[in-house]
């Protein structure tokens, strides 16, 4: 499904990615870790097209494609999704006037005929009720004025939404209450089929015992310097990331 | 007839009025030509407001009066059927509309219209005859203490309008709308004079469209006056849709009794050059004032929006906003001045424009001018100038929308606030469709009223 291949990116001259090696085969779920600013989000942005980064190296083949060149509205068309950890407040666009133009977009491209209003809102309902997200929030604008929480399980709501083939998931755990928690894990385990693929950036090993990981990886300084099974969160939890740096010294 | 540029723009339009003041008079009302002379001799005094006038600071006002343009005064016979090229039919706005022609009242066969709870609306050359009592009482009351030269222009100059006046307590549903057309075979220039009068308690809604319907140059220099009595509730909304070669400048006096409320909203669609003048005098306890307005300016337009606030009694709330969005090489200025007087207190007066330029080539001058003599007083101002969120568009795009759908819902969405303004609902619909197609780049220049496409 994904297969990165020494990724070197920079911003404004700074090496932030330093060589990513990673391989997602469908069915398969990746925890990504590692200590702030060690680069998950920009690999994340990266991988979803976002235009503020310098690539200077490497390959990322999705679905066989190179992903690089495909512009984001592309990508999600093709069915990588992301959900953000900071997700973007639009005030004045709607809830369900950027849900159904995303959705009819990506559906004219796989040359189907565009939702019907009411189609749509059976599949908004739909997913409302797995999510358990209120229509106060579906009747708004995009994220604006959402608890940070709130904002999470919106990512969420949209991702069960669009279904994707490949969700990359950064932080969709952070701010969320313990019930919260459950409804997202929920929402991916239920996407889950040998077909999909979930990449999760979490903090936490707490999210992992609700969505059990294939891989483990700890991103430490833009690099991926461990790599393993659903053990080595616990490992981590246990240890810190001091214990990984020393680890990757003697590596 | 003398080219302008060898002589003052003042020498030239003395000279006009002199050589046609018997047109001029002939074609207009005894009421209307009491007020010339006194105007000509205020125009002299005031002169144009050219380079160095602080209020037209960024407007070219001599160029665009020294075009060479047609002026005339007699009541031009039109030659075609304008209901064969011109067909406005809203839906949900079924009402005929009013035509102003060049500046004049195109009579179809109806001297006025006369709609429930006795509103009446028509020519204001007419009205001034067959209501003297009401057009009396109103007609240069507000514009007449003008400082602009233009507004002194115009009343020397304007010879009809539309008249529009809702009794004590008239309701009303419906807009009554006013389609502004200029046409002709050479570029021409034309002042009209609206005169809009709500009585006590009234409800008055009038939408004016303006429009080019052929490709020459034109020139409008208008002045509305409208009175909102005691407790009245007035809605207006402009919608600007004329060509790049069009000029309009629009001097709007609104003045307003306690407790009235009065919304106004321009929105500006298409115009070679704009200047909107709003001046607002809150003249009784409690009146509330709505001044909003809407620019969406490309290639080497140019928008001028210039509000005044008069804050001239106390316990009085007013709003200003403006917003636009300029693309390629548009030029546009903004202007809010308030006014709160030493008795004004209790005063709530806020004002915000916000501005989004496409190009590093697009411009926006944003001038906040507040001048306060009371002290207990609400008062806020701020300005903004930015570009699209690269973050939001990016947000959009990754869920699929592609790049060009994702910054036309943002523009949308920027502008929507404003449209959100326009208290009557079907013309709200209305013109988030047009502003909708404005933004695709869907909706024609000219030679269409805006209202009919879709
Ligand atoms: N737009 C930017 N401009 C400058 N530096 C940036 C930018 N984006 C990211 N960086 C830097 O790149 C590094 C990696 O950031 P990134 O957001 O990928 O970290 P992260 O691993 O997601 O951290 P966290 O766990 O805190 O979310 C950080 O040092 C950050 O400051
Ligand atoms: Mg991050």
């Amino acid at each position: 499904m994904l297969v990165i291949k020494n990724l070197r990116v920079s911003i404004d001259n700074q090496e932030i990615l330093k060589g990513i090696d990673l391989e997602v085969n469908a069915g398969e779920v990746h925890a990504i870790m590692g200590p702030n600013g060690s680069g998950k989000s920009t690999l994340a942005s990266v991988l979803a097209g976002r235009d503020l980064y310098q690539i200077t190296s490497g390959k990322v083949l999705y679905k066989g494609e190179d992903l690089l060149e495909k512009s984001p509205e592309e990508r999600a068309k093709e069915g990588l999704f992301l959900g953000f950890q900071y997700p973007i407040e639009i005030p004045g666009v709607s809830m369900a006037n950027f849900m159904r133009t995303a959705m009819n977009e990506i559906r004219k491209y796989k040359g189907l005929e565009p939702l019907t209003s009411s189609e749509f809102l059976k599949k908004m309902r739909e997913k409302k009720d797995l999510i358990e997200i209120s229509s106060s929030l579906t009747n708004r604008s995009v994220n604006e004025g959402f608890s940070g929480g709130e904002k999470k399980k919106n990512e969420i709501f949209q991702m069960a939404m669009f279904e994707p083939e490949l969700a990359i998931l950064d932080e969709t755990d952070s701010g969320l209450d313990i019930d919260a928690l459950r409804i997202v894990a929920r929402g991916v385990n239920n996407m889950k089929s040998p077909l999909n693929s979930t990449i999760v950036i979490t903090h936490y090993q707490r999210l992992l015992e609700y969505i059990v990981p294939d891989f483990v990886h700890v991103l430490y300084n833009g690099r991926i310097v461990k790599s393993g099974g659903k053990d080595l969160a616990l490992l981590l939890e246990e240890k810190g990331y001091e214990w990984v740096r020393s680890e990757s010294v003697n590596m | 007839m003398s080219t302008i540029t060898n002589i003052s723009l003042e020498e030239h339009f003395l000279d006009l009025y002199r050589k046609n003041s018997s047109d001029i008079a002939d074609n207009s009302a005894p009421l209307m030509n009491s007020f010339r002379e006194n105007a000509i001799a205020r125009l002299e005094e005031l002169k144009f407001p050219l380079n160095g006038n602080e209020a037209y600071k960024y407007a070219d006002i001599g160029s665009v009066f020294k075009q060479d343009l047609v002026k005339t005064f007699a009541s031009q016979k039109i030659s075609f059927n304008i209901r064969e090229i011109f067909h406005c039919d809203v839906p949900d706005l079924n009402t005929e509309p009013l035509l102003l022609v060049n500046g004049r009242f195109y009579n179809n066969g109806l001297k006025y219209k006369k709609l429930p709870g006795g509103i009446i609306a028509g020519s204001l050359l007419q009205a001034a005859n067959d209501y003297p009592e009401i057009v009396e009482k109103h007609y240069g009351r507000y514009a007449g203490e003008s400082e602009d030269g233009l507004v002194a222009l115009n009343t020397a100059f304007a010879q009809d309008g539309i008249f529009i006046y809702a009794p004590p307590g008239a309701r009303m549903e419906e807009p009554v709308q006013i389609v502004n057309i200029m046409i002709s075979e050479k570029g021409l220039m034309a002042q009209h004079r609206n005169l809009f009068v709500a009585a006590e308690g009234a409800e008055l809604n009038v939408v004016i469209c303006d429009h080019t319907l052929s490709a020459h140059s034109f020139l409008t220099n208008s002045v509305n006056e409208v009175y909102a009595g005691k407790g009245s509730q007035v809605n207006l909304t402009k919608i600007q849709n004329e060509h790049n070669g069009s000029s309009q400048i629009t001097h709007s006096y609104y003045h307003q009794e306690g407790d009235s409320n009065l919304v106004s909203n321009i929105i500006s669609l298409h115009g070679g050059f704009i200047r909107n003048n709003v001046n607002v005098k809150l003249n009784g306890e409690h009146a509330e004032n709505h001044s909003t307005g809407l620019y969406l300016s490309d290639q080497g337009q140019y928008i001028d929006n210039f509000v005044f606030i008069d804050h001239a009694s106390p316990n009085c709330f007013s709003n200003q906003l403006y917003k636009g969005v300029l693309d390629d090489t548009a030029r546009g200025a903004f202007t809010g001045r308030i006014l709160v007087r030493r008795d004004a207190q209790k005063t709530n007066a806020y004002q915000s424009n916000n501005n989004m330029l496409l190009t590093n080539n697009a411009k926006i001058y944003s001038r906040p001018q507040l001048e306060i003599y009371a002290d207990d007083v609400k008062c806020s101002h701020g300005s903004t100038v930015g570009q699209l969120d690269e973050n939001a568009l990016f947000y959009l795009r990754s869920r699929g929308i592609n790049y060009r759908e994702a910054r036309l819902m943002m523009m949308f969405a920027f502008a929507h606030d404003v449209i959100q303004n326009i208290k009557v609902m079907s013309l709200r619909n209305r013109i988030d469709d047009l502003v909708n197609k404005r933004l695709r780049g869907e909706l024609s220049r000219c030679n269409n009223c805006s209202l009919q496409c879709g």
